[in-house]
């Protein structure tokens, strides 16, 4: 990944930038579901309460990936920043998350 | 006698739950305390505008989340409360400690990035399904926090 390629912000505006051109609306979403392992453990976890770090870092990178995928659309679209990202979480099945980030493709200068 | 030693194993469980699950809770809370003083400086907005003043290089978004659940003892007390209704006390505190977590991952998240400040900070909450065979019972409860962070010049 190119972080420094593409700028994302979930405001507006870029700093010291302005925008010359709009792309339209890109979206990545991912949908994942825990193995077993990790949900046992999250089950025993789930009786005494607290994080449960494995459901943490598995929509972390859930959502990580989700992102990787918007960026990927902006930059097949030419765009060089993504602004006004949103996200948004739904349990679709049993023990699957969809994750999901959108924003707004723009060329910056 | 079978029925009562099956009444007193399941109080026992109950009680063991409580209080493990309150140490958990007073644990993270005085975490959470140590660690908001510890982030003080860091300026968290959630006004996507800056004031004028400020003047500021580059931005990058920046996340924390956290899934939490609540301990066994406490989610039985809530499902006596939905008979009555009222207020759900034992849930209050376990969102509570959540969004400040969040808020504070977010936080350590872009002081590693070396950001000076957080602007347009969101919050969203949302239900995770069990995935038990009944799929009633909720496993956990994921608090995302997510903002822009700014590099201040001067």
């Amino acid at each position: 990944m190119n972080d420094h390629e593409l700028i994302i912000s979930n405001v507006e505006t870029i700093p010291e930038k302005t925008i010359v051109e709009f792309y339209g609306i890109v979206s990545g979403s991912s949908v994942r579901a825990k193995h077993v392992g990790r949900d046992i453990a999250a089950n025993l976890k789930n009786i005494f309460g607290g994080e449960l770090k494995g459901y943490t870092e598995l929509l972390q990178e859930s959502r990580n990936e989700a992102m990787a995928r918007m960026k990927e659309q902006a930059k097949s679209l030419g765009a060089n920043a993504v602004v006004n990202v949103r996200f948004s979480t739904s349990s679709i099945a049993q023990g699957a998350a969809e994750l999901f980030a959108y924003g707004t493709a723009v060329r910056v200068e | 006698m079978d029925v009562i030693l099956q009444f007193i194993i399941y109080i026992s469980i109950l009680f063991m739950t409580y209080c493990i699950g309150s140490y958990i809770e007073h644990r993270h809370f005085q975490s959470i305390r140590i660690r908001e003083n510890q982030t003080r400086d860091m300026m968290v907005i959630t006004f996507s505008q800056t004031p004028e003043e400020w003047k500021y290089t580059s931005t990058d978004l920046v996340c924390g989340n956290i899934v939490i659940s609540l301990d066994y003892f406490k989610r039985f007390l809530a499902a006596l409360r939905t008979l009555v209704g009222g207020p759900i006390k034992s849930y209050e505190p376990l969102l509570d400690r959540a969004r400040r977590e969040a808020i504070l991952r977010m936080k350590e998240q872009a002081l590693s990035q070396g950001y000076d400040a957080i602007i347009n900070a969101r919050l969203e909450t949302s239900r995770l399904a069990s995935s038990g065979g009944d799929g009633k019972g909720t496993s956990g409860i994921e608090v995302l926090a997510f903002g822009t962070g700014l590099k201040l010049l001067g």
